[in-house]
């Protein structure tokens, strides 16, 4: 672990306690986990405390983790993963709150201490169906006027549901149910850790 | 006494300045905005959606046509991605590749910048002067990836092939005589790094010619100067990158603070604006041109000294040669394997960021182990700019979000995804 990563850590555990959940250095990178209740105080520490320092929010986007590994899961199915740099500091961190309830996923909006979290939080509502209480207009933001669903969730079908065509008779555009089927032209497979190694074979 | 009420107008879908599809509901009063609610997601396409559904190589050119202004830094930003998640190195001289079509990319995405820009605000000449430009340098992109555009040159490990010999020749045909094309054809007699060699020492007069004409003509700063002045402080709350945050007066470029690839051995500097408006932000990339061209002639003078390796010699990553596939039976395994399956990049995840033309784009990846990315979340700069545009325009002449949008560089490909 490089100096200035070492440092980050000592930082991040010198201010946030107990109310960090995991901490994780992985490819130069450190990664933060922290309970929703804690979410809105840790974030608020990082932006405010100098030897943190993160003034700027790089990057917010929510994560459906129900098909990992092509195995069901186990645990909570959605995370609000975020990306902070510090330009003072020169140094980035990844903080992710899993959210309690898969069923109505919410996480606390952060538009009032980073105010570009506005339309990344308006997007992860948009795509994922994470709710962002405090968000002072959690509208859609992507996808269609009256779109039905979240489709970034790993159980809505790449090819949709409705398509869009123009009706003569109507003469203006109408929905109708998807024509397409999908096709998967290359399987996804994760292999075992051991595949390919000699002494296994 | 009359009843007096703000006025809502459509600006765009479809709008000539509007750079693509945005549409924005402006409430005015009179000729003022007061509130600007831009709608975005004309152009959405889920790439990161499809993206999943895709092995790794397979999803390269959809970088592509994301920000289909600066196609190979989109690239760039996900190959590095990929390879920081399996921790391949890429051959220096592939590195040193890289960088120089970033920074001919970055070239290519300010000149269409500018061109478009003087367009929206009334300088009709400039994009003519701009094109000229651009001609020449989406050439050597088609001279190494066959594409005008969407090159999809940069592959996980380096970069496709290596640079050509030869430039392809104008050949004299009904509208073109023998004597026309001429200039043409000896500019496109050598390799191509002869081809950039002699772009690059032509263009720092041509962008002096672009200054002549805009710099310091009075429309242009009557149009632009304190126009969606944003302060240092509203520029970190606002997320912006790259250009508009050094134009706001902070020093940040990636390039330089966080180097990648082989940026920390090449000698360049960063313009910073001053006062934080659409004239200071114009300043910065016309002085960032200047310094990717000092940064292409660097690039140039090592990639002609330093024959080598283009692309890893891993081929569980990068496809082998034709020829060793031919020949060699491992290797045949090898190519069927990556062309069947795809590359397998372990379990992790990763944000890699470049700096991009417009900003700071980065990557964030999931990996599961599979030979699909898990999840893929683009982060785009134009996304985060535009989302600034309530807050830059409020107060300003419905003339003057022109100017803005102009300013803050917008592609759709980008923000919609």
């Amino acid at each position: 672990m490089s100096a200035t990563l070492e440092a980050l850590s000592q930082n991040l555990h010198k201010h946030l306690g107990d109310r960090l959940r995991s901490l994780n250095v992985a490819l130069d990178e450190i990664t933060i986990e922290v309970d929703p209740a804690d979410y809105l105080s840790v974030m608020q520490t990082l932006r405010r405390e100098r030897e943190l320092g993160f003034e700027e929010l790089i990057d917010l986007c929510g994560v459906d983790y129900s098909a990992y590994g092509n195995v069901p899961r186990q645990g909570k199915r959605f995370a609000a993963v975020s990306h902070l740099l510090s330009i003072a500091n020169n140094w980035r961190l990844r903080v992710r709150c899993f959210c309690d309830d898969d069923a109505f996923p919410s996480v606390p909006s952060v538009t009032s201490i980073w105010n570009v979290a506005d339309w990344f939080e308006r997007e992860a509502f948009d795509l994922f169906g994470i709710v962002f209480p405090g968000h002072h207009d959690l509208r859609r933001i992507l996808t269609d006027y009256g779109f039905i669903g979240h489709p970034f969730r790993k159980d809505f079908p790449l090819s949709g549901y409705v398509e869009m065509r123009y009706d003569p008779e109507q003469q203006r555009v109408v929905y109708q149910p998807v024509t397409i089927e999908p096709r998967e032209t290359t399987p996804r497979i994760v292999r075992e850790a051991t595949y390919g190694k000699a002494e296994n074979a | 006494m009359p009843e007096l009420r703000n006025f809502t107008l459509n600006f765009g879908p479809q709008h000539p300045a509007a750079h693509g599809v945005l549409r924005m509901v402006l409430e005015l009063d009179g000729e003022v905005v007061i509130r600007a609610d831009p709608h975005i997601g004309l152009l959405h396409r889920a790439t990161e959606k499809l993206a999943e559904s895709k092995t790794w190589v397979q999803s390269v050119p959809y970088m592509d046509r994301l920000d289909y202004m600066s196609m190979m830094c989109n690239e760039h930003a996900y190959c590095m991605a990929i390879e920081r998640l399996l921790g391949i190195d890429v051959p220096i001289r592939a590195q040193y590749i890289r960088v120089m079509f970033d920074e001919i990319t970055r070239i290519l995405n300010h000149l269409l910048w500018v061109g478009c820009h003087g367009l929206d605000v009334g300088a009709m000449t400039m994009v003519l002067y701009a094109f000229r430009e651009r001609e020449d340098l989406v050439d050597a992109y088609e001279a190494v990836s066959g594409a005008r555009m969407h090159a999809a040159y940069y592959r996980p490990g380096g970069v496709y092939r290596d640079l050509p010999d030869r430039m392809a020749q104008y050949r004299e045909s009904q509208w073109k005589t023998a004597a026309q094309i001429k200039p043409f054809n000896d500019r496109r007699s050598g390799s191509l790094l002869d081809f950039l060699d002699d772009f690059a020492a032509r263009f720092p007069a041509l962008l002096d010619e672009y200054e002549t004409l805009l710099t310091d003509n009075r429309i242009w700063k009557q149009r632009l100067v304190n126009v969606g002045v944003v302060s240092p402080e509203r520029a970190l709350q606002r997320g912006f990158t790259g250009p508009m945050l050094r134009g706001s007066g902070i020093a940040w470029d990636l390039r330089k603070k966080q180097p990648y690839e082989v940026y920390d051995r090449l000698d360049f500097d960063i313009p910073v604006g001053v006062n934080g408006d659409s004239y200071d932000r114009y300043l910065v990339r016309m002085e960032e041109m200047r310094q990717s061209n000092r940064i292409l002639r660097q690039c140039i003078d090592w990639l002609r000294k330093n024959p080598g390796p283009v692309m890893s010699d891993n081929h569980k990553v990068a496809a082998p040669s034709r020829e060793a596939m031919k020949t060699n039976m491992e290797e045949l395994i090898h190519h069927f394997k990556l062309c069947t399956e795809g590359i397998h990049v372990p379990e992790g995840e990763v944000y890699s960021a470049v700096e991009h033309p417009k900003g700071e784009f980065g990557i964030y990846l999931v990996s599961d182990g599979a030979n699909k990315p898990y999840r893929l979340k683009i982060r785009p700069p134009g996304y985060v700019h535009l989302s600034a545009m309530n807050e830059m325009t409020s107060g300003h002449m419905i003339a003057d979000v022109v100017t803005i949008i102009g300013s803050q560089d917008v592609v759709f490909g980008e923000i919609d995804r």
